[in-house]
Formats: structure tokens, sequence, C-alpha cells
């Protein structure tokens, strides 16, 4: 089969015409896109005034346990002898009892300071993030309790599974230098 | 006892208004006496990773080897270790984020959203590969992409797909690209990453669904060679568009092609071409005509006709966006149509939300969006499916066997086949004759 030429090289003009509108395209969105004011790195978290407990954070983590958690600001916590976070809506007794607890996996600790109150303590190794106890506090609380997105397990998705999810529109994108919204003015990442 | 304490809770907070709002302080802080210190709230510190130009680093070099082993090397070997090192980096290591694919998404929001910031990162991951694939070709498919190398690698046996079939179900990567734009663009979902079948794997976690689907499809991956690259990946749609026009590519002959067709079946995607002589005289010219007179009816057509339908899609999927689904939700429970207990988002509304009209009024201009950014994707989608039409009606004349120019996913297969790859390699066998296939 004889070659031809004319047809070869028109086709290569052509094709060397496109690539070149290709790569124009390319480097001009890209440039467009990085020239923007770019706030860096980012991590998700939770806006615990958005949230509104419904418990999908302990179900749609792609993690096999969520890494959403309960934190506790204590100084916002009124170290209450009857915590609505702490025990079921009606306790048999007033006391560490599990059949007490509202929380299903007893990651609350409660602790005596003295007459009347108690000392709250979230177990993170314990905490699913189902949202109960954050309920709870809210609720009859001062809502010291609140749901964050742990970053020491967080795999920072491109897009977090369980802000698609959030009924609340609660999942926000915070700089990854500050990626936690803490409740409480005292309160410090460390 | 406890129920009477809990009910006068109840009756404070009736008493504040229902003020259940964000932290309120109804019990304030004790001053203990005995001097008990307050702890101080521990959150823990992110995980250390790797940078993110690391990754691009990582990337590049990647791409780089790919094309150079695909094309100058010519080693399918080569290409294995690079996808088993790919696989354990961007797989199982980064596990799976950020990837090029998603970064589709992060760009179209990008552009169509001033307001929101594509990191560097994900601005590289998504162009790096489609500048190489203009110049070498898909060389991120072949052993760079950790979803294409976990497919490649499990192919044990390849079963060829029916040329219709392949031709059909090659349009779906298409649809996918242009709903996950679609969707991305207006800020409701990202659907790549949502219905991504690998990354539960690379996780080693996830929904079980998603878990059900990716090693579901791993098993179909053994016969069938890159199901997910083929008939599913958005990203491999735009590679392949730049393919087309790429400067170099992987030939299956190093030398010269003898028709001896030693090679027709080596390729188990569908990517390897045979011989489309040119027509003649005539002929030629007819061809060309027609092929004209198709552009300019179906290229005009077919933008109008998908682009109608795309804004129709638009609509329709304005549910997805959390706002649409609002607007939507409240406007049910207006009419009295919402059976059931009602929905978190309407409780979470209620709770905190703004006022009704303003619900309407965002959901109004968020339709509105949907109905453009859908007319736009779909005009250019009834373009690349014209433009798909045209190549199979008029295909590319090509004298010898051929990779595809758009298809081809360099995975080196094909080489070992060629005789004259053999005795590029110093492997003594006896050359074919100039057409030696004897048909």
């Amino acid at each position: 089969m004889p070659k031809n030429p004319s047809n070869l090289s028109r086709r290569d003009l052509f094709k060397s015409g496109v690539r070149g509108v290709w790569l124009l395209g390319f480097g001009s969105a890209a440039g467009f896109l990085s020239g923007r004011e770019n706030t860096g790195e980012t991590r998700w978290q939770i806006d615990p005034d958005k949230c509104i407990q419904c418990g999908r954070c302990a179900t749609e983590c792609v993690l096999e346990v969520s890494a959403v958690k309960c934190v506790h600001s204590h100084g916002m916590c009124g170290y209450c002898k009857l915590c609505t976070a702490y025990f079921e809506p009606e306790p048999i007794n007033l006391d560490e009892g599990a059949e007490n607890q509202l929380c299903p996996t007893g990651a609350i600790e409660r602790k005596f300071v003295e007459d009347p109150y108690y000392e709250y303590n979230i177990i993170p190794d314990l905490c699913v993030g189902c949202g109960k106890c954050v309920k709870g506090c809210n609720m009859f609380g001062n809502g010291s309790m609140y749901l964050q997105v742990n970053h020491d397990r967080c795999i920072n998705c491109n897009i977090c599974a369980i802000s698609t999810a959030c009924p609340a529109q609660a999942f926000v994108q915070v700089p990854a230098g500050k990626p936690y919204l803490l409740r409480g003015k005292k309160e410090v990442a460390k | 006892m406890t129920r009477i304490f809990l009910l006068g809770i109840m009756a404070l907070i009736l008493m504040a208004g229902l003020d259940v709002a964000s932290a309120v302080e109804r019990f304030p802080p004790p001053d203990f006496s005995g001097g008990h210190e307050v702890p101080v709230t521990v959150v823990p510190k992110p995980e250390p990773r790797s940078a993110g130009w690391v990754d691009v680093a990582v990337l590049a070099l990647g791409l780089g080897a790919a094309s150079w082993l695909s094309i100058r090397k010519r080693s399918r070997k080569g290409i294995v270790i690079l996808s088993i090192l790919s696989l354990a980096y961007f797989g199982f290591w980064r596990r799976g984020c950020v990837c090029a694919i998603g970064s589709i998404q992060n760009v179209a929001l990008g552009i169509a959203d001033p307001g929101y910031a594509v990191p560097l990162v994900v601005i590289a991951f998504f162009t790096l590969p489609l500048v190489v694939a203009l110049i070498w070709g898909r060389s991120f498919c072949s052993g760079v992409c950790p979803h294409g190398a976990i497919q490649d690698l499990v192919l044990v046996k390849p079963v060829k797909v029916p040329t219709w079939l392949d031709e059909i179900l090659r349009v779906f990567p298409w649809i996918h690209l242009a709903a996950a734009i679609l969707l991305a663009a207006t800020g409701s979902l990202f659907i790549i990453c949502k219905f991504d079948p690998f990354v539960g794997i690379f996780r080693m976690a996830g929904p079980r669904t998603m878990l059900a689907a990716g090693a579901g499809l791993l098993v179909v991956s053994m016969f069938v060679g890159r199901p997910y690259c083929r008939y599913m990946c958005p990203y491999g749609a735009l590679l392949g568009m730049a393919s087309r026009f790429s400067k170099w590519r992987p030939t299956v002959t190093p030398d010269t092609c003898t028709q001896c067709r030693l090679c027709e079946n080596s390729c188990p995607f569908g990517a390897l071409n045979p011989p489309m002589p040119a027509k003649q005289g005539i002929e030629r010219i007819a061809s060309g005509r027609q092929r004209i007179v198709m552009m300019v009816v179906m290229l005009p057509l077919a933008a109008l006709l998908f682009g109608w339908v795309g804004g129709k899609a638009g609509i329709a999927s304005l549910p997805v966006h959390p706002d649409g689904r609002l607007a939507t939700l409240v406007l049910a429970q207006e009419r009295g149509e919402l059976t059931g207990p009602a929905p978190d988002e309407l409780a979470a509304f209620r709770k905190h939300g703004s006022e009704q009209h303003a619900v309407f009024a965002k959901a109004q201009v968020l339709e509105s969006r949907f109905l453009t950014i859908g007319r736009l994707i779909g005009a250019a989608f009834g373009l690349a499916m014209a433009l798909k039409l045209a190549r199979i009606l008029f295909p590319e004349s090509s004298n010898d066997y051929e990779t595809d120019h758009g298809r081809c996913v360099s995975c080196a297969r094909c080489f070992s086949a060629c005789p004259y790859e053999l005795v590029r390699r110093g492997i003594p066998v006896a050359l074919p004759k100039e057409g030696g296939g004897n048909g």
C-alpha cells in the first residue's frame, strides 16, 4: 500500500493544532484556578452549632469506626449530678451502673469531685460518635459536649462521606492549621 | 425522684422560651471549694502525612517512568512493577485520595464557583496526566493510576467483548463524566467519589455496598480487561480524548508491520485496530464529502438535542443538592404530601434554619444554575457523541496494525506478539513475509 504523504501531513498538522489548543486550554484553566486566593490545605470539621445529633456520623464515615467523636469542653460543663448526657432518660439509680448509662459503649467516665459535682470525661478509644450524649447535653444541659472530627483518624477524603449525608449541612472545611471548631473560650488544641 | 427532677429541668427549658439552640449555659460552671482544676479539652493532632507536593512528585515521576517504559523501553515487566508500586503508594498508602479521577469534580466546582479555591495539588493531579496524554498517550492509565493497576494486575483470562457491546458500553464513561461535572459544578455531590468501587478496598473499610461492588468488579476484571477504565472511568474518557492527539504513542511493532496478524488478539482491551486502507480516488472524495455533510448536520443537531436533555436532567437533579432537597421537603410538608416521620433535614431546618421564603429563593437561584450548567454539559456531551459516531462510521485510515489512539492504555502487552519485537530483543525468530497471515 503506497503511503500518501500529503494526507498524512494534513492529518498531522490538524492533530498538532488540536494538541496546541488542548495544551493552551489546560494551561489557562490551571492558571485561572491556581491564581485564586488559596486558603491552603483544609480539613473537614463539624460546626457544633449546626449539628442536630442525628446519629449519621457514626454510620456514614468511610472508616470502620467513625473519625467523629465526642469532645467535652469542661470549662462550660455544669458538673451536674444528674447529667443528661451521661444518664439515660429514666435511670434506675444515679450511679455508674451500665443500665443507667446513655452511652452505648460506656465511653463516658464519671468522677466525683465534691458534692454535688461530678466530672465527666470522654474516653476517645471507646467513643463511636453516635452523638447520643451530645443530644442529651444540648437538650437539657450547657452543650459542653459536642461532636468533632478527630484528625488523628480522619483521612480527609476529597468529599467527606458524612458531609454528604448530614441533614443539617453542619460539615465545613476549615484551614488545616486550625482543624477544630471548639466551644468555649479557654480551649486550646493541643 | 429523678423523674421529678427531669420534669423540673424541662419546665425550666420551656420557661426559657424553648431555646434549645447552641450552647446555652443552663447550669453555670461551679466554683469548686476544694480547688478542683477544670481540665482543658484535648483534641488529637492531625496525623502527620506526606505533604501534597510529595504526591505530585511521585505522580510526575510515575508518569515519566510509564511513558519511558511503554514507548522507549517497551517493557511489560517494567509496567507491571510500576503498577504494583503505584497501587501500593497511591492506593494502599495514600488510601486512594486525592486521585486524578476525582479531581475532575474539584476543577469543575472551581470553574463554576469563584468562591471555591481548588488546592494546587488537586490542579496538578488533574492536569499532569492529561498533558502527558497529549505527548505520550495514556501513560497514567498504564501504570500510575491505582484503579487501573488493581484491575490490570488481576486480569488472568481475558475474554473479548463483542465490538457492538463494547461500543455501547463505552458511552457510559461520558454519561458518568457529564453527571459528575453537573453535580460537582452545582456544589451538590461528588458522585465519582461516592460511587468509586475501589477506594473501599484501598482503605480496607467502607460501606458494605462499596466493598461488595469493588470485590465484584475485581472478579469481573479477571476476565474482562479493565472494566472500570473502559466502561465507567470519567477521567479515562478525557484521557482518551487527549490521547487521540498525542505526539507519540506505543506502537505494536518497533520496526515495520507486515500485517502478519500475530498481534491481532494480543490486546485484552479492544484497543488494537486492524489495517484500514485509505479509500482511493472517487470513493475517497465521496466519503470525505459524506463526512463533512454529517459533521455539519450532526454536530449542531446533537448539541441542541442533548443540550435540551441536559437542561431537563439538570432540573431533575435539583434535589441532590442539600438546598434543593430542603426546599423540596419544605414544599412537600407544606402541601401535606409528606408521609411518615419528618426527615432530619426538616428537623434541622426548624431548629436553626432561616425563613421559609429564603429557602425557596435559594432553591430558585439553584434551579436556574442547574438548568444552565445542565444545558452546557448536555451540549458538550452531544458533541462528544456525534464525534464518536463519526469515528465509527468513518474510521481513520491506517496501513498497519495500530494501537487505537484513544483507547490504548499503554499496558505494553501487545509488543511481545510482534515478531519484529522479538528480533529487537535478540530472540531468533523467522520473520513473516509481507502479508504473511494468508487471510
